[in-house]
């Protein structure tokens, strides 16, 4: 349970972007994430670990109410951005999403050119003034998303004909092209092979600089690699929160010990 | 003997072999399934195929040579005398046959006995009156010839009959001994029985190729007849369709093909748009239950014979358009008979096509993608604009061309809705005709088979053939590149 105080982490305590109370999900009558508590940092990277089905990608998605869009979901408790709760009804879910992007499991490019993939989000919201503008934020998008190189010579080729590594890259150069502040991404390397996934561990820990990273993995070494702050999630509770260091050296709970070294899960 | 009898003797050998093979393969393996290559299952198989499928492969192909080996003997016995001015042996021999199939019923009723209907010597007279009081049709009076060949046509099938008979059942019962000769433990029926299974398969498969194949031979011979008969060049380069069956007729196809093109494109223009925001509203908006219901709604539309669409058409379009636009209204539509009226009921008719193909490719976009764009800040209008419409943009292409080619193969809709005047012209509100509509009026009715008037109308379905198979060969080609790209 997340009783852990407070006051271990004060330490490096830093301005808290997402701040989540008594979160409860229910799909249908199934229970699936229970009474959880989290506070997340701003330019920090925090990842969710935990056993298949506890609950991690749905607490995710709560972040960005992409939940929204399954019908049976139903979320209770807050959940606040810099202080502002994104259940409020006069919240629109589609302008929180353009401030919390996704990134997801699987590599999902649209079927239309790399530019144009970069450029949909931008277009959507207005972002570019200009066409210039425009080549301007792919441009960056694409240099951040550690793209940039591979890419350039055929912005006009489909981006569902690049590689998987490739593809999940543009994914996430894409998702930076909004400009969201809190970057959420759903173990965005289970489908790539290792050389493709230690690029975009780089990529991750890169964009920490700017954004507040959420990461859900299955790899406890992806997930002690790549963040500053762990949660470790059980049949949809909060089991334990913290450092990530702390989580992976000296666990609180006898269940995370479990887990980290290979007894449950 | 009774074909129907012979089949259900050949079937209760196969069923005796199936319940034979299968405890001869038990006895083989001391009564332990498990020493056994297969189930005991396809043992039993095993030996019913071998029954059934050589006999009746026998006796299909027995009672398609009889009749042929029959008409060649009986054809022999008739005199060229018994052929009378006018008349052709082939007349004859049917008569032959009629006058057999009487004497036939007449024994099966009881009115004569077999001894009489086989008497050689019987007065023809006399035959044919008690043929009539039997009740059975025979033409006028049946002649000596005709009657004495009936007679040896009635011998010679019931001989043949009864050796087809015995040799099905022969080889039935020799199947059935191959099988179990067959079956031993080792033996590996499973796959034999699986094999015969893939024949079947591809069976099927080539019969409804070969149709096809059929479909095309019989149009292009009449077709070659006909450009025969009418130079090729007027035929696809007149602009006048007039076919006159005293000659002279003028025969181009062009104003029919305008026609067909026309309503077809009216239709289309209807068809289209709704069809596809329906599909919209159906896969992306509507909740489960309106889409449980709409769904089945829109498709039961596809199930009504486009009969009754031409009645809708003929009695509900025409006269609403012709309140508006005819002599009453703006003047414009002279009769209810028009494009526009055929166009309308057709492209009603196509809704369910193109919004069931269309709901169906929509809903086989990934829901990755719609994740990705909401995730990225995208409404729900947004998405389905930029996202989900180009990547089932082929789909839809496919459906549409689908569509495309039942407007054009349509007849039922324009003969009652579009008139039956060949115009080449621009105005939507006059009656025009098809193809389609054109290649039943050629046909219907007491032409002679051979002049070019009739002949036309398999030059015309030919036409559309090749113009129909070509759109659904394109139709295929791109919903089939659609798929790749997310297998």
């Amino acid at each position: 349970m997340y009783d852990a105080p407070h006051t271990e982490r004060d330490v490096d305590q830093q301005d808290i972007k997402i701040s989540a109370r008594k979160v409860q999900v229910y799909y249908g009558t199934t229970h699936a994430i229970k009474d959880v508590d989290c506070d997340i940092e701003d330019k920090t990277v925090t990842a969710f670990i935990g056993p298949s089905g506890c609950g991690k990608s749905t607490f995710l998605r709560c972040l960005n109410r992409m939940n929204d869009t399954i019908d049976v979901c139903r979320v209770e408790g807050d959940i606040s951005i810099d202080g502002e709760d994104i259940y409020d009804k006069r919240v629109d879910p589609v302008q929180l999403r353009a401030k919390v992007g996704m990134v997801f499991q699987k590599p999902n490019p649209f079927p239309k050119s790399i530019y144009d993939n970069i450029a949909y989000g931008p277009r959507i919201h207005g972002l570019a003034k200009s066409k210039a503008d425009l080549d301007e934020i792919v441009e960056k998008s694409l240099r951040r998303g550690a793209i940039w190189d591979e890419v350039k010579d055929r912005l006009d080729a489909p981006g569902t004909g690049l590689s998987g590594g490739q593809q999940q890259r543009l994914c996430i150069a894409r998702a930076i092209a909004t400009e969201p502040e809190v970057l959420l991404m759903d173990e965005p390397c289970s489908a790539l092979d290792p050389i493709a996934t230690s690029q975009v561990e780089e990529l991750i820990d890169e964009l920490r600089q700017d954004y507040s990273v959420v990461i859900v993995t299955h790899s406890m070494q992806q997930a002690a690699r790549v963040s500053q702050k762990t949660a470790f999630f059980h049949l949809g509770n909060l089991v334990e929160f913290g450092d990530t260091g702390k989580i992976f050296t000296n666990p609180v709970d006898s269940r995370t010990e479990s887990y980290i070294t290979g007894r449950i899960g | 003997m009774p074909v129907i009898w012979l089949i259900v003797i050949v079937l209760a050998l196969a069923a005796a072999g199936f319940i034979l093979g299968r405890t001869r393969a038990m006895q083989s393996a001391g009564g332990d399934s498990r020493h056994l290559h297969s189930l005991p299952t396809y043992y039993g198989s095993n030996v019913a195929l071998k029954a059934v499928v050589p006999a009746m492969l026998l006796m299909v192909v027995w009672l398609v040579a009889q009749p042929f080996y029959v008409n060649g003997v009986v054809s022999g016995m008739i005199p060229d005398s018994a052929i009378a001015d006018g008349s052709s042996r082939g007349l004859v021999l049917a008569e032959v046959r009629r006058a057999a199939d009487g004497l036939d019923n007449a024994v099966a009723q009881g009115a004569i006995s077999e001894e009489f209907a086989r008497n050689a010597r019987a007065d023809f007279t006399d035959v044919t009156t008690r043929l009539k009081e039997a009740g059975q049709i025979v033409t006028t009076q049946i002649t000596q010839p005709v009657l004495r060949a009936a007679q040896e046509y009635r011998v010679i099938n019931a001989t043949g009959n009864m050796i087809m008979s015995g040799v099905v059942i022969l080889v039935a019962l020799l199947g059935v001994f191959w099988g179990l000769r067959e079956t031993n433990k080792d033996f590996r029926a499973r796959n034999v029985v699986e094999k015969s299974v893939m024949a079947l398969l591809i069976a099927a498969a080539s019969i409804a190729v070969l149709t096809t194949v059929g479909i095309v031979l019989s149009l292009i011979f009449n077709t070659i007849e006909f450009f025969r008969l009418y130079p090729a060049s007027e035929f696809f380069g007149s602009l006048t369709w007039a076919p006159s069956f005293g000659g002279g007729s003028e025969l181009g196809v062009l104003p029919l093909l305008w026609g067909t093109f026309y309503i077809s494109l009216v239709a289309l223009i209807v068809a289209v748009p709704i069809g596809l925001f329906a599909a919209v509203y159906l896969s992306e908006y509507a909740s489960k239950p309106v889409r449980s219901f709409a769904k089945p709604m829109l498709e039961v539309l596809a199930g009504i014979p486009t009969i009754v669409y031409g009645l809708f058409a003929l009695l509900t379009i025409g006269p609403m358009l012709l309140s508006v636009f005819g002599p009453d209204g703006t003047g414009w539509m002279g009769g209810q008979r028009a494009v526009i009226t055929a166009g309308l009921a057709m492209g009603i008719m196509l809704i369910p096509f193109v919004s069931s193909l269309s709901d169906d490719i929509i809903n086989a976009v990934p829901q990755a993608m719609r994740d990705g764009s909401y995730g990225l800040g995208a409404t729900k209008s947004e998405t389905i604009k930029q996202v989900i419409l180009p990547a089932a943009l082929p789909g839809i292409v496919g459906a549409v061309l689908l569509a495309t080619s039942r407007a054009i193969g349509e007849t039922m809709i324009v003969v009652l809705g579009a008139g039956a005047a060949a115009r080449l012209s621009l105005n939507p509100f006059e009656a025009m005709t098809t193809v389609t509509a054109k290649i039943v009026s050629q046909l219907t009715g007491d032409s002679d088979f051979a002049s070019p008037e009739a002949l036309v109308a398999f030059a015309l379905g030919m036409t559309l053939f090749i113009m129909t198979l070509g759109l659904n060969v394109f139709a295929l080609y791109i919903v089939r590149k659609y798929r790749e790209q997310y297998d």
